[in-house]
């Protein structure tokens, strides 16, 4: 089991620890509900330090990250970041990622945790099998620490601590610059829907940050939040959880992020088997379900139509916010439009609910 | 972490209150507490029977679904007809106000079988 270097801390503020991924990690501090509306309504502290980090650098990085990737690297500036993904050849997710432009010969991908050694090894994979020259993939993983810090008082919170101007960067930009006196890669992106920040500084010096932060931000009731937040609030927006939404299985077409796959770009593996899906039709589309009647649908439960499954809920929970069960599910595309009325399969009983617009809130 | 003195309980974690052959059946503030935030629960129906060892409900927190067992054999006489709007109720008020069932057991020796506040505390010491 893999710790990040705010093990103890997590432990100190009294954090339940579980595994995930590999890593020993924090699901919940003084409770998930407490937390996810602690970020709703102020802001909330996230270790994202187990996520992967990896550089790509040269001046054939663009063509390689071009046949890589499915969103289009091209549109990239220096000190802008992109949501994007790998998909294998047959169209399913390798991993869905984030990519940071640097310069044009330097780049950066932030990978899922879970994914980081296998996402190294197809980039590896690709590197040598493709023609690419000029082009060094260097897995940085253990170099980096990364803090979210997210919420409506995110920025207010970090000012305090940096001379950088934060009005200057704008929603999915990055700058580099000093937080508490630490070099640090300030991004204005999330995983809560949240207006907020992902930090990144060296390994050493994230728990200085970290403490930091909870210090300047406690007074307007910043918390330490879990795994088990971090899950609701993603899941509120419809943003897509690898392993859930996304998989091998699943293409980027059908998990609704079709937005980021760019089959106008000529040559990207994986597109001629999306390209294919798009003509024909995708077969099952990812929505948003929301309970009618009382009861919390959780992923791999059966969704009905007219008494017939359509599909499967591949997240769930209980909204904190609207305090009824919601849930992300693929259903066969003929049954995906919103308002549907559904059931799901909740133990022995079938549970009414309506396919609804997203985000849910 | 409360163990009152007055209750039995279970292994799985229930508290039983005896009061003749009626018994009171909720999940211990042991159990509450490792749950985290309870958002859901699922209660028998009055009129149904349940088994010593047998679920007979469910308590949902926001990341996980928890079975609930039945310490005795018997006929469900009563229900908590306040969890199903305020399930925070086992949380904030375990022994109390998150009661779920009253049992009329149907063997009295079936209470040997449930451990006192002492046993109980001693076994989730164990548990770490």
């Amino acid at each position: 089991m893999q710790k990040t270097p705010l093990n103890q801390l997590h432990r100190d503020l009294g954090a339940r620890m579980v595994p995930f991924g590999g890593w020993d990690m924090p699901v919940q501090y003084s409770g998930v509900i407490d937390e996810h509306l602690a970020v709703r309504s102020a802001a909330g502290l996230f270790d994202v330090s187990h996520m992967g980090e990896v550089e790509v650098r040269g001046p054939g990085a663009l063509a390689y990250i071009q046949e890589l990737t499915i969103n289009d690297a091209s549109k990239l500036v220096d000190g802008q970041v992109q949501y994007s993904a790998f998909c294998y050849p047959d169209g399913g997710v390798v991993d869905d990622v984030t990519l940071y432009r640097f310069a044009a010969d330097r780049y950066m991908f932030c990978v899922n945790a879970s994914n980081a050694d296998k996402d190294f090894a197809w980039m590896q994979k690709v590197l040598v099998e493709g023609d690419f020259s000029n082009v060094e993939v260097i897995n940085r993983s253990d170099a980096y620490g990364q803090i979210a810090l997210q919420g409506p008082k995110a920025q207010e919170i970090l000012a305090r601590l940096t001379n950088c101007n934060l009005d200057a960067i704008a929603y999915y930009h990055f700058a580099e610059g000093l937080v508490a006196g630490i070099p640090t890669i300030i991004s204005r992106t999330g995983y809560t829907g949240e207006d907020g920040f992902e930090l990144y500084c060296a390994d050493d010096a994230v728990a200085r940050l970290w403490q930091e932060l909870l210090a300047a931000g406690t007074p307007d009731g910043l918390l330490p939040i879990g795994l088990g937040a971090r899950d609701t609030l993603r899941l509120e927006k419809k943003y897509a959880l690898y392993g859930h939404e996304l998989s091998e299985a699943i293409t980027p077409l059908e998990a609704g992020i079709g937005w980021i796959t760019k089959l106008d770009k000529p040559s990207f593996i994986g597109r001629a088997v999306l390209l294919d899906q798009k003509n024909r039709g995708v077969p099952r589309r990812l929505v948003g379900i929301r309970m009618v009647d009382s009861g919390v649908p959780r992923a791999d439960y059966p969704v009905y139509v007219d008494g017939n499954q359509v599909g499967l809920v591949t997240s769930g929970t209980m909204s904190p916010v609207l305090k009824v069960g919601i849930a992300l599910a693929l259903v066969a595309s003929e049954h995906a439009a919103i308002g549907t009325r559904v059931e799901i399969g909740i133990r022995q009983k079938r549970v009414a609910a309506e396919i609804v617009k997203t985000p849910f809130v | 972490m409360e163990f009152p003195e007055e209750l039995k309980y279970t292994e799985d974690h229930e508290w039983i209150l005896i009061e003749d052959d009626i018994v009171t059946v909720g999940i211990t503030d042991f159990a509450q507490d490792a749950l985290g935030d309870v958002v859901f629960v699922e209660l028998p129906e009055v009129g149904s029977t349940v088994e010593a060892g047998k679920s007979f409900g469910v308590v949902e927190s926001v990341k996980a679904v928890s079975d609930v067992y039945a310490p005795v054999s018997g006929e469900v006489i009563e229900i908590n007809e306040d969890l199903p709007d305020t399930p925070e109720l086992i949380n904030t008020s375990a022994y109390e106000d998150g009661w779920m069932v009253k049992i009329r057991l149907t063997d009295t020796a079936e209470l040997d079988d449930l451990l006192d506040a002492e046993a109980y505390q001693a076994f989730v010491d164990e548990q770490g």
